[in-house]
């Protein structure tokens, strides 16, 4: 192929490769195609043989498309045209089968990796990246998704932090996730999938870094006015490093409690990093089972109970089964809710007095939007 | 205000002036500029003396020709809403980089958004297939009206009243700010006390009814309506794509009616099935909305599948390669549209087989679609392809819908969705085929059957500029962000903190002023057109050399469509007759048996929509007497016997004659 023939008349488009710059440039900063942790180095091995794999039919089919319509152009007036073709046996088992065997090899590949990249599957289960310390014991992170904001317990440290994780490098780390009061869905690109974080739930998460560094991580599930700022850093440190970050928790002022949780819960928007040197017992528990307020069931007695395990008490009210969230529609925008008032709740509408603060101390009286008549 | 609040809150529920977002500019501003039109509009019609013909001609017809044309008016109308709320979130997302908040806070940008994809889907993409069904099924199967004319009227003004309560919701009150799925826990009563999912609900409720309603319509009309001869593997293949949809229409839709009824039980009457205490359990509505959803995707892609098929092969010249193997693939993506919702949710927390399980079977539909998409490059492989507008869109579909197809497949393996899943990955993905899918399909549809419809055809050369701006705008739009949801960018953010991730927000938004001059093109092509109506007028009912029966009538087709009703001899029946040197029979006409124009369908869904209204707003008794009003009506129509007419032989023939006339001076 002579170039004169050849190339030459895309060389005035020569420029349009600089385009291509960016792509290579920011491609260089994506987690998710240059990610720190296995799994997620794992999971964009399977992207990338997904798309290899189906590229064998994509290409061709893109040719076609464009080709087929040029060559067949009406004022090329083709030799061989026949308006009556319209069945090939043999083209037919092509088109079905090459799809087919395809997707059969994608769906073995899909069935392989979803089982071992499972996000409640234990790292020690799979062979993984070398000088991950598998015989360590993980580190346990209990999420909370709060409004709008990410609490992390460490129960094996006894400390907790808002919107700021670490942990160490090649340590597996075991995350254990819920949220306070709507889904939310807790992602660090660079460590590893995201998981959704769901109230009265719990969903697990297996992972490990590789690398140290600090990354971002956020709640990628759309969870009302706070959403966007709902982010946090993930530092990924040596041995050392996280001693270091732990103590600095440890030192802190601050300490968890029924009270300063309930305080915490209360929705905020773009919240700043705080560091707790200690956490009331089971509260991670707790606010799984929907009971961090004084006098309400915890789920798991609930389930004991319905399953035949345990009894109830005598005097189980209705109100001990509720559970209380904050008012979310004040957020976001200068004034408040359009006509916000639920039927059930007799709440005033907006354009009246109403008390949004909640009453320190004693959960038992519910906050406007679920008081009972 | 009135002192006695008590009996104000009677009289307009919660209701208030403070419910008119008067501080809000952007909205005062349209609200300036929907009135003004509205003005002008009611004004011209009175100038005009133009609102009997309206009335009796259009918003009482049962014409399903009629009807087809007024669902993609509405669409069109709708599609301008929904792609101002899309121009709004682009110029978001692109200005609030460096601490910028952009110009919308939380409250106004999160109902944008919610909006935006509850348009697109129920009050664009929805009204353009059903209006699109409407004006060529009857056409195509012989048939002289759809089996239920009036139910058709009535599901067209269901679905305007859906319209109407969800356009309120911009100047009276708020939208929901939940995304287009009000997942629960955020949209009960708890978390989203206001009227914005109480307007969402009901829009989508009444709306809904309309749909099932066509979608029993199409489907009796189809079964049962067929001219004589054409058995079912003779149904021209945009009538098979319109059956599988309406079987999937009347087989979803009711999950979507129920769990919004449910939603509604837990928001206005304290029941707990999606709540977060007492049992009850938001996975649910996940579950239950993709049920629903998925094949929701079917519904609107499979007719633009016919489409595609008619359209190539009508400018290949040929027969459509693989017609057997295309009736087979739409039937099975039908069926399998039903066992892979939930691919949806893969991050929830199922079990790995489960997860594997929705996604190989996700990955089966790529092999029917993939065999459909080689039917249409060998059906044009040996012909003559014509590059008219419909086909130019066509040729666009198969390149886009094909890289959208790959990134599907891709977010459909388990591992993969992980770290794409609610991404703009994701967003570029669903853009990706619905944009290039359906809507591609449906200006393909729009340019292919428009002289059908009115007697003349669209301006190719603003169908062209129309075309090129929507494709080249479309690839500007949405590349970037599969390239952002790579780079870890969650969907539905309002602001961002990484400064380099803002030039691929600019190059989107850049795209969407390519799109908005492809819709801008698109209204010059249609007012241009008419200007020209004349130079393009079709006075064969043919201008295309059409294979299927809806191009042997006249353009447009008169009321009745058929004179006599065609008998089939086989697949692409005009073709078949064309070559037969098919005569037209210009005597032996008998009077034609045809349903009368009513008003019962307007007032009725014009009650439903009232009903709506006032539950959004809790003006109970305003809900109870429409109810009850609504309902009566429904009775009384039902002794309404005088619902018929006969159109006499003499006009018959008269019609035909004319028809017959101008074929003759043309030859």
């Amino acid at each position: 192929m002579s170039d004169q023939y050849g190339a030459a008349p895309l060389r005035p488009f020569r420029f349009l490769l600089v385009l291509a710059l960016p792509v290579i440039l920011s491609a260089c900063s994506s987690p998710v195609l240059f990610p720190g942790g296995d799994i997620a180095a794992r999971q964009r091995d399977m992207l990338l043989i997904a798309t290899g794999l189906m590229l064998i039919i994509i290409l061709p089919v893109i040719f076609m498309s464009l080709y087929f319509p040029w060559r067949y152009r009406a004022s090329n007036k083709a030799t061989d045209y026949d308006a009556d073709w319209d069945h090939s046996t043999k083209l037919e088992l092509v088109i079905w089968t090459v799809p087919l065997l395809i997707i059969i090899v994608l769906g073995a590949v899909t069935w392989v990796g979803t089982h071992l990249l499972d996000p409640f599957r234990p790292l020690d289960e799979i062979t993984t990246s070398e000088g991950v310390a598998l015989d360590a014991e993980p580190l346990d992170v209990e999420v909370v998704a709060l409004n709008w904001k990410w609490l992390f317990v460490y129960p094996q440290y006894g400390v907790a932090s808002v919107n700021e994780l670490a942990a160490p490098v090649d340590r597996p780390i075991r995350f254990h996730l819920t949220a306070e009061s709507v889904m939310n869905a807790f992602y660090v690109p660079t460590l590893a999938g995201m998981i959704y974080s769901m109230p009265g739930m719990e969903t697990k998460l297996h992972a490990v870094m590789n690398e140290p560094g600090v990354f971002d991580g956020f709640a990628s599930h759309y969870n009302g006015a706070g959403f966007s700022d709902m982010n946090f850093k993930f530092y990924s440190q040596n041995d050392g490093d996280f001693d270091a970050w732990i103590q600095n928790l440890k030192a802190s002022n601050q300490t968890l409690d029924t009270q300063s949780y309930l305080d915490l819960a209360k929705p905020t928007e773009g919240s700043p990093v705080a560091y707790y040197s200690s956490v009331e017992d089971d509260l991670y528990k707790r606010i799984l089972g929907m009971c961090v307020r004084p006098g309400k069931l915890c789920m798991q007695e609930i389930m004991m109970i319905d399953a035949g395990k345990a009894e109830p008490g005598r005097d189980v009210t209705i109100d001990q089964l509720k559970y209380e969230t904050y008012d979310l529609d004040q957020f976001g925008h200068g004034g408040d809710a359009q006509g916000a008032t639920a039927p059930a709740s007799n709440r005033e509408p907006h354009s009246d007095e109403r008390t949004l603060e909640e009453p320190a101390g004693e959960g038992t009286i519910a906050p406007p939007q679920l008081h009972e008549n | 205000m009135l002192g006695n609040t008590d009996l104000t809150r009677l009289i307009f529920g919660r209701l208030t002036l403070d419910s008119i977002p008067y501080h809000e500019p952007i909205l005062v501003g349209t609200f300036a500029v929907v009135v003004l039109g509205g003005l002008a509009l009611l004004g011209a019609l009175t100038y005009f003396k133009l609102w009997g013909y309206l009335w009796n001609e259009w918003l009482t017809s049962v014409d399903h020709k009629r009807i087809g044309i007024m669902y993609i008016v509405l669409a069109i109308v709708m599609l301008l809403r929904g792609f101002a709320d899309a121009l709004m979130m682009r110029a978001q997302q692109a200005m609030a980089f460096n601490g910028s908040e952009g110009f919308l806070p939380a409250h106004h940008y999160d109902q944008v958004f919610t909006a935006h994809g509850t348009i697109m889907i129920f009050f664009v993409a929805m009204p353009l297939i059903v209006g699109i069904m409407n004006i060529v099924v009857p056409l195509q199967i012989g048939a002289r009206d759809v089996a239920f004319p009036f139910l058709n009227n009535f599901s067209f003004w269901m679905t305007a009243g859906g319209v109407i309560l969800v356009m309120l919701s911009l100047f009276l009150g708020e939208f929901a700010r939940t995304g287009w799925l009000a997942f629960p826990p955020l949209s009960d009563a708890a978390n989203s006390p206001g009227v914005g999912v109480d307007y969402y609900i009901w829009g989508l409720q009444i709306a809904g009814v309309g749909t099932l309603l066509s979608g029993v319509n199409f489907l009796a009309t189809i079964v049962k309506m067929r001219a004589p001869g054409m058995t079912m593997m003779r149904m021209p293949i945009f009538t098979w794509t319109a059956l599988c949809t309406n079987v999937l229409i009347v087989a979803s839709f009711p999950v979507l009616t129920a769990v919004l009824a449910l939603l509604s039980l837990d928001r206005y009457v304290g029941t707990h099935f999606f709540t977060n205490d007492l049992g009850g359990n938001s996975m649910m509505y996940f579950n239950l909305i993709w049920i629903w959803g998925h094949p929701e995707v079917y519904i609107l892609i499979l007719p633009c599948f016919g489409v595609y098929s008619e359209v190539t092969s009508t400018f290949s010249g040929k027969r459509l390669f693989g017609y057997t193997s295309m009736v087979y693939a739409t039937v099975v993506i039908t069926i399998l549209a039903y066992l892979v919702w939930l691919h949806h949710f893969f991050t929830m927390g199922n079990g790995a087989s489960v997860n594997s399980f929705f996604g190989i079977t996700t990955m089966i539909i790529s092999i029917p679609t993939g065999a459909k998409i080689f039917n249409w490059l060998f059906t044009m492989y040996r012909g003559r392809v014509r590059f008219e507008v419909p086909m130019l869109w066509t040729i666009a579909f198969l390149v886009t819908f094909t890289i959208g197809g790959m990134t599907g497949v891709l977010l459909a393996v388990p591992p993969v969705d992980f770290v794409t899943h609610n991404s703009l990955f994701l967003v570029a993905h669903f853009h990706n085929v619905i944009i290039g899918g359906v809507l591609f399909g449906m200006f393909a549809a729009i340019n292919y059957w428009f002289p059908k419809a009115f007697g003349f055809k669209l301006d190719p050369f603003w169908g062209k500029v129309s075309f090129w701006f929507w494709v080249v705008g479309f690839y500007f739009a949405f590349m970037p962000l599969y390239v952002l949801g790579l780079m870890g960018v969650t969907r539905r953010l309002r602001e961002f903190d990484d400064p380099s991730l803002q030039i691929w927000f600019i190059v989107a938004a850049f795209g969407a002023v390519l799109i908005a001059a492809g819709i801008a093109a698109f209204l010059v092509q249609i007012f241009v057109s008419v200007r020209r109506r004349d130079e393009l007028a079709d006075t064969t009912g043919d201008p295309w050399d059409g294979r299927t029966l809806e191009w042997a009538t006249s353009s447009p087709p008169p009321h009745y469509n058929f004179a006599f009703t065609p008998v089939v001899h086989g697949l692409d029946a005009y073709t078949d007759m064309k070559r037969r040197g098919f005569a037209r029979p210009m005597e032996g006409f008998k009077p034609i048996h045809m349903p009368k124009n009513t008003g019962a369908g307007i007032f009725i869904a014009g009650l439903a929509t009232v009903c709506g209204f006032a539950m959004i707003w809790y003006i109970w008794w305003l809900a109870a007497l429409s109810f009850v009003a609504l309902v009566a009506m429904t009775i009384a129509h039902t002794f309404n016997y005088d619902r018929d007419y006969y159109i006499p032989a003499d006009e018959v023939a008269e019609t035909e004659h004319a028809f017959a006339g101008t074929l003759t001076a043309r030859s």
